[in-house]
């Protein structure tokens, strides 16, 4: 039926796609963002949507669109490629109380 | 060629006071970022213009170095890049966008 050609696509694309996994985003933002907490979800169970929640001193006195930048910064090139979304939810520790 | 998109980029956002690049149309938007978008400024009452980044490859690149930011949608408002979806939405619930909005229609 029509499901096993769907099946066989995401395979191939799984397999050929390097991989992002919810451990490996709270890696790279720990370790660039040393202090932060943070929070990482797999929002499609595909590896690439993911919804990234942080709380970092370093975001204090930014607005939004800096803080996103430096998120996104953080993965170079991957994010609207093999990250094909990244939610995110920002916070300094006195507005996450 | 980038140059060209980028003039064009700015002709849009002066041109319009709420300007979306997205994926589809208002209509008929082809990913749930765009359509969260849209569905804000519908709620808002707000009209806006918009571009399909899918159906204009150029675009889809150029928006993307214009702003330094990665993802789409992007917005502007009044000329000035506002955000993505996550941006958007949360400037909404904060009750942030509403006045943003309302002062560039002249409401």
């Amino acid at each position: 039926m029509g499901t096993s050609s769907g099946v066989e696509t995401a395979n191939r694309l799984g397999y050929e796609r390097a991989m992002f996994t919810p451990e490996k985003i709270k890696l790279i933002v720990e370790d660039k963002m040393p202090g932060s907490r943070v929070q990482v979800k797999d929002l499609t169970g595909t590896q690439d949507h993911f919804e990234l929640t942080i709380v970092s001193k370093e975001f204090e006195g930014k607005g939004l669109v800096d803080r996103h930048r430096m998120v996104y910064a953080m993965f170079g090139s991957a994010v609207g490629a093999e990250i094909h979304a990244l939610s995110l939810k920002t916070f300094t520790p006195a507005e996450y109380k | 060629m980038s140059d060209s998109v980028h003039k064009q980029i700015e002709k849009e956002i002066t041109e319009n006071k709420i300007m979306v690049y997205m994926k589809g149309t208002p209509e008929m938007p082809q990913c749930g970022f765009s359509k969260a978008v849209v569905d804000v400024f519908e709620v808002l009452e707000a009209p806006f213009a918009s571009r399909d980044v899918l159906s204009d490859p150029d675009l889809r690149d150029g928006i993307k170095t214009f702003t330094h930011w990665p993802t789409i949608p992007q917005v502007f408002i009044n000329g000035k890049f506002i955000g993505g979806c996550d941006i958007i939405r949360e400037m909404y619930f904060k009750g942030e966008l509403e006045p943003l909005v309302k002062a560039a229609l002249g409401k």
